[in-house]
């Protein structure tokens, strides 16, 4: 329990998606122009992210890691499809957005005309992938393990956009110099966010 | 029925020039920023991710353009992404069977290379509407400009924040402060935050050059 509650806080502050692995950074500059649909995208990324990776985790389990098929048949213990690992993680995130799409909207209209536009675009955030090939690199131990690292890389995600959105905002009434305008100054207070944020290395609870 | 372009007319060479300046996919378009910058920190890694983008962009592209007219509308996200993945597990095991270490460093970077938007972009706006032959062209370039910033940032961070090039010290050993010299390696750069910030001067400098990309 205690380790859980550790990948957690540590996959949102240390080990942020965008300030120390540049994750989802596509999105992140294009859709962060007003807090709010910078939270819409940020709960779309948490949600998609926490129904993904815990689905990635077990197929990776059961199925591509070297060795994991015995519980077919023993005599499946040499076969290794790790190097189908791109294609699956793909096509489960691919078609997932594409089933929630379809299960909020017709079940919670209210959310989809907020979350829509944003599902799509979610199929191919880096982010998704990244912290599927993340969960695959480090080896999580359980699927608790898993989903919590899920959930924080999410948290953690949504928290940077709605920051740098707001930043954004105030940023209208200031004079910037006119070639740094736009995504220019963008990346230079995302790399200093980053640097306030380095201040969380070495936390542990 | 369209007339027939020779292989290399200036039309063409302009697709490949254009994305390296002018229509730039990391620093005008905003797209594949995601895995340009946590590669960057050394040039070697840098030069493979360029490479292996540029590769995966431009025959992605040539492989679409030519089944173009035969893909559904409907699935052709998942079309594009079957072919893409495909493409980036030839690399990867391509990179491991032959450079270990540089695979190693990518680490998750390489898959990665799938969901990078400057390849769905260019399928989608380029590859989708053209023929096989300028679709690869117009994806080598989009690579290449691509991996033009990577190999910038890659080399100032590398020269900074370990006063080495390919892993080979530049920096002369008797500076060091260490050594009774004068100078430190700033260790700054080595850190995700000055990716950004280097992008953010790039731009800038870009910008300056080239007025009309300046935004209002």
């Amino acid at each position: 329990m205690e380790n859980i509650a550790n990948i957690f806080v540590r996959s949102i502050f240390v080990d942020n998606m965008i300030f120390a692995f540049f994750l989802g950074m596509c999105s992140y500059i294009a859709v962060s122009k007003t807090v709010k649909t910078a939270l819409g995208l940020g709960i779309a990324v948490i949600f998609v992210l926490g129904v993904t990776l815990p689905v990635n985790y077990l197929l990776n389990k059961y199925l591509l890691t070297s060795g994991c098929l015995t519980w077919i048949s023993p005599g499946l213990a040499e076969v290794d499809l790790s190097f189908l690992s791109f294609i699956i993680f793909i096509a489960v995130i691919a078609s997932i957005t594409q089933l929630v799409e379809m299960i909020v909207e017709k079940f919670a209209p209210a959310l989809y005309s907020s979350l829509g536009i944003f599902l799509p675009l979610i199929a191919v955030n880096c982010a998704i992938l990244g912290g599927s090939l993340f969960m695959q690199e480090r080896g999580y131990a359980n699927l608790g393990e898993a989903t919590s690292f899920a959930l924080g890389s999410g948290v953690g995600w949504c928290l940077a956009i709605v920051g740098i959105a707001a930043i954004r905002e105030k940023l209208k009434y200031s004079n910037v110099p006119a070639p740094l305008r736009g995504i220019g100054i963008t990346f230079i207070i995302t790399g200093l966010m980053g640097i306030a944020f380095m201040s969380f290395m070495g936390i542990k609870l | 029925m369209e007339e027939k372009e020779p292989m290399f007319s200036a039309k063409i060479l302009k697709l490949f020039t254009n994305p390296i300046n002018k229509d730039n996919p990391i620093t005008v378009l905003m797209l594949g920023i995601c895995s340009a910058l946590a590669v960057t920190v050394k040039l070697e890694p840098a030069m493979v991710m360029a490479l292996s983008v540029t590769i995966v962009t431009g025959f992605s592209s040539c492989i679409l353009s030519s089944i173009r007219n035969t893909i559904p509308n409907r699935i052709r996200i998942i079309v594009q992404l079957v072919v893409v993945a495909a493409l980036v597990i030839l690399v990867d095991q391509i990179l491991r069977a032959f450079a270990y270490d540089v695979s190693k460093q990518l680490s998750v970077f390489v898959g990665l290379i799938i969901t990078n938007c400057i390849i769905m972009g260019r399928i989608e706006a380029f590859a989708l509407g053209n023929r096989p032959w300028p679709s690869l062209i117009d994806g080598l370039g989009n690579g290449a400009g691509y991996g033009l910033i990577l190999i910038v940032v890659a080399f100032f961070r590398e020269l900074f924040g370990s006063g080495t090039l390919f892993g080979l010290q530049v920096i002369p050993e008797s500076w060091y402060i260490g050594n009774g010299g004068f100078y430190e390696n700033n260790g700054l750069f080595i850190l995700p935050p000055m990716a950004l910030i280097v992008v953010g001067l790039i731009i800038w400098i870009q910008r300056s050059f080239n007025k009309q990309l300046i935004e209002k």
